[in-house]
């Protein structure tokens, strides 16, 4: 019953314990708006008829309504209204108020990407893994401009504010992957800021949860076996190319030769570029570095100065890192084409 | 021409005889012809064409980057331009319908042609600030195109910081012009209200004015208390993107959301600057058309300076996700739900306007009728998204964008191609083709349903504003929105077209409504100093079509 309402309404699948307090008001409040427009309406139609004109300049009677019949138009309304409003605050108060088993996930938002971590766990970047049936509280918190972290399947919605946390928490019932979207204009890529949540069941969770952990106890050993201090050029590029996937370059740049918000990384390094402002510039390590630290310095003709600056964000070896990685893709025959759609698929 | 058939009405006014030498009295119209006559003309009438004139081509501006949007939409990438320029587009198109279209349409147009006729004055009671707020809104107007067609800013009408002291692109001109803009809306604000007290012919008390005349009261009052804070929000924005003043910077001690509450105590109240002429518009149009005094005229009187003074506690409804505190959401969402109450005392007694009337389904009655359904669903939705739980998924989705649409824009432009049609005749002395101007009504409130009802639909499935590409998902009902548009503004084609075609060959008429509106009591189009002879006294109420032969102690209750 309620998932044909959903279909006729459009509302993506329901997913979270919010989602089913708030469909259920949801079918309240459009099935009586539905009720009242079409009473309204027709009403007026009937009246628009029985009362038609007879005669150009027909006197009509002087009719006034008495005070029981305002008093009913005053009424009527303000009791279904505070009606909606008590339901909407009590569900809104939950929404507001975490449970206190409730599991922490750090949400950071930044142009143009939602990075997760966990207090006890591992980093992601757009992906965020939660068990099912288990509370999730989420603090959000942004590093540039205001975004928001919005779930269509779960109903939950918060902003992401810069130098604040707020917070918002959900409960999902059933494992799956669940599209993440950025609600509040944050420029340029607003509409590619997308991330998911992969809902999985406790067990699943738990053994992805020791799979990350994994990872992490092998990288360190790694370090540690790695006597020698300059690590060799292969092993820079290898951590570049990981780096340009979590520092998020990748949402700009393509390394496949397909144009993007920034420029290719693919034969980019020694390639000479017409600058904005008519000069030539040939890429070498020196300008990578400082497109990196200073984006606005020099820009490639017929881009935007979108770029946000990674001064501060990189350290030393990582942005050599990057350029290292970089450097391996030098090709000779570079595809200038336009850019084939967003480089998101979307979720079925 | 029949003007003394026509306005033989009950109690009839004083020099009103004079109709009958038109030939000897010119119009405002042909009263001067030279262009300085017109541009420095201090006749509130020929203001009010001049505005006319410079809005029709703001709205002109806003509907093509408004048709622009909804191409660009058709598919989910990228359609007809890149990311950037959309994002200019549907700046330029809110801030052009927004400041330069939505807000003085109906008091620039229709209140500065109206408001003296209704009250009986020679003229509002400041001609000359008149004409000099006619001009700070076309200066105001200037710097804003110049700096949207220098750069260009994509921050959308909204303007939130922190992204509006941060981005590239220009926002200063932008904002400095729809600064200027303000003290347009703040001087017709005080020049209405000051020809309200003082101005009202002998005969028309408080409870005597035509309804247009209290919305437009109520609306001034708005403009002169709200309008200023946004001004000068507006220029410490400005300060901040130019020098970095922290403001709103959190790594100085700002606070991004300051911006959010000083800019919705503007906007907030500004939809009611908005929305209440476009309520009086109907209130006059609904009387005419049924015959019929308005049932509740008290009620719909009260009720537009209860929509204004209540529309000042609401702001805090756009913030629920915003990180304010559960308890001020619970404020702002109780508050909001008043103005629905407000809204909907008035629907109801437009509906009870027409029990017992005697209805003619003209052009201005068709817009009524759209402008009902518009209200009633454009207000209802409104209250779902003032229910805090609900506006947690709907905020800053289509459903929002949707709901305004209906509110704000599908009922004003109701009221104001109502008002279009209704006083073509009062303002030109002219009449279009009915045919032609019921067709095209139902093409516009056609179009207009098939734009933004697939929209509520696309906030429902969870598609954010302002997105320049969608996942796939969403295709249909952006297509469908589209096809819509293309409906909406096939139907404004038709109507430019036949009333340039009225204006030129249209057949001469005095009062083709017989209506007995205050305004009618004069010849159309007016004379320049709006009545012939001594001034008109105003024995009846207004909105009275009551044969006055049974009038005696006749009042049938309900």
């Amino acid at each position: 019953m309620s998932d044909l309402a959903n279909q006729f309404l459009f509302l993506p699948e329901r997913a979270s314990t919010f989602a089913e307090r708030v469909d259920f008001l949801h079918y309240f409040v459009v099935g009586t708006t539905m009720v009242m427009s079409a009473g309204v309406g027709l009403a007026a139609l009937f009246m628009f008829f029985r009362y038609r004109r007879r005669e150009a300049h027909q006197h009509t009677e002087y009719v006034v309504p008495d005070l029981k019949t305002e008093f009913l138009f005053v009424s009527v309304p303000l009791v279904f209204f505070l009606a909606w409003f008590a339901i909407g605050f009590r569900d809104f108060t939950w929404f507001t108020t975490p449970p206190k088993d409730s599991m922490d996930v750090y949400v950071m938002g930044k142009q143009w990407m939602w990075k997760f971590s966990y207090p006890e766990g591992p980093n992601g970047v757009n992906v965020l893994h939660v068990p099912a049936n288990r509370p999730v509280r989420l603090l959000i918190t942004s590093r540039d401009v205001i975004h928001s972290f919005f779930v269509p399947s779960f109903r939950i919605k918060m902003d992401a504010l810069p130098g604040r946390y707020t917070q918002a928490w959900f409960e999902a019932t059933k494992p799956g992957t669940y599209q993440v979207l950025c609600t509040e204009y944050c420029g340029l890529s607003h509409s590619k800021m997308l991330a998911e949540v992969v809902v999985l069941s406790p067990e699943d969770y738990e053994s992805w949860l020791k799979e990350q952990q994994r990872g992490r106890l092998q990288d360190r050993q790694d370090a540690l076996a790695d006597t020698s201090l300059v690590p060799s050029v292969a092993r820079m590029a290898e951590q570049g190319q990981k780096l340009v996937g979590t520092q998020g370059c990748l949402k700009c740049h393509s390394v496949d030769g397909s144009r993007h918000i920034g420029p290719t990384f693919l034969g980019l390094f020694e390639r000479e570029e017409k600058l904005d402002d008519g000069q030539t510039i040939r890429v070498d390590e020196a300008y990578i570095t400082q497109s990196m630290m200073d984006p606005g310095a020099h820009i490639v003709a017929g881009y935007q100065n979108v770029m946000p600056t990674y001064q501060g964000k990189l350290q030393g070896p990582e942005s050599a890192a990057i350029v290292e990685y970089i450097k391996t893709l030098r090709t000779a025959n570079v595809r200038e084409t336009a850019s084939e759609g967003p480089a998101y698929d979307p979720i079925q | 021409m029949t003007p003394s058939s026509s306005i033989a009405a009950p109690g009839a006014v004083p020099g009103h005889e004079a109709h009958d030498d038109h030939g000897h009295h010119p119009s405002y119209l042909t009263d001067g012809t030279t262009v300085k006559s017109w541009l420095l003309t201090v006749d509130h009438k020929r203001i009010g064409i001049m505005y006319m004139a410079w809005i029709l081509l703001f709205f002109l501006v806003g509907g093509i980057f408004a048709l622009l949007i909804r191409i660009e939409l058709l598919t989910p990438g990228p359609t007809i331009m890149d990311a950037m320029t959309y994002n200019r587009v549907f700046t330029l198109h809110g801030v052009v319908m927004i400041f330069l279209f939505m807000i003085p349409a109906i008091p620039g147009i229709f209140g500065n042609f109206m408001l003296p006729l209704m009250l009986g004055a020679k003229d509002v009671a400041f001609p000359r600030l008149n004409l000099l707020s006619l001009y700070v809104y076309l200066a105001g107007a200037a710097f804003a195109i110049w700096g949207m067609l220098n750069g260009g800013l994509d921050t959308g009408w909204t303007f939130y910081t922190p992204y509006s002291a941060h981005t590239t692109t220009t926002v200063a001109p932008v904002l400095f012009g729809a600064f200027i803009i303000g003290f347009s809306s703040i001087l017709t604000g005080m020049n209405f209200i000051v020809t309200t007290h003082t101005m009202r012919a002998p005969g028309i008390t408080w409870f005597k004015m035509p309804l247009m005349v209290w919305a437009l009261y109520a609306t001034s009052c708005i403009q002169v208390l709200a309008t200023p804070v946004i001004g000068l929000l507006l220029l410490l924005v400005t300060a901040e993107n130019l020098f970095s003043l922290g403001m709103f910077d959190v790594a100085r001690g700002g606070d991004p959301v300051l911006f959010q509450h000083l800019f919705w105590f503007y906007s907030h109240p500004a939809v009611y600057i908005m929305v209440l002429p476009a309520f009086g518009v109907m209130s006059e149009i609904v009387s005419a058309f049924s015959r019929k005094n308005i049932f509740g005229y008290r009620a719909v009187a009260y009720s537009s300076v209860g929509i204004a003074f209540v529309g000042f506690f609401a702001w805090g409804h756009h913030m629920f996700v915003s990180g304010q505190s559960t308890f001020n959401a619970g404020v702002f969402g109780v508050l909001s739900m008043l103005v629905g109450v407000f809204t909907a005392i008035k629907v109801f007694n437009w509906v009870g306007t027409v029990y017992k009337g005697a209805v003619e389904f003209t052009t201005p009655f068709a817009y009524f009728c759209g402008f009902l359904f518009f209200t009633v669903f454009g207000g209802m939705t409104g209250i779902a998204v003032a229910t805090v739980s609900l506006d947690v998924p709907w905020h800053d989705t289509y459903f929002v964008v949707a709901h305004f649409h209906f509110i704000m824009v599908g009922a004003t432009i109701m009221a104001f191609l109502a008002a279009l049609h209704y006083w073509f005749p009062k303002m030109f002395g002219k009449m279009y083709h009915e045919g032609w101007g019921l067709v095209s009504a139902a093409l516009i409130i056609l179009g207009f349903n098939a734009t933004f009802i697939p929209q509520f639909l696309l906030g429902n499935a969870g598609m954010p504003r302002r997105y320049y590409e969608y996942p796939e998902r969403f295709q249909a009902l952006n297509v469908a929105s589209t096809a819509g548009a293309s409906l909406l503004a096939f139907g404004f084609v038709i109507i430019a077209i036949y009333l340039t075609y009225a204006l030129i060959y249209g057949k001469r008429v005095d009062n083709p409504w017989n209506s007995k509106g205050y305004e009618w009591l004069t010849m159309s189009p007016p004379p320049t100093h709006n009545f012939i002879g001594p001034q008109p006294t105003y024995p009846e109420e207004p909105h009275f079509y009551v044969d006055p032969k049974k009038a005696e102690g006749e009042v049938s209750d309900v």
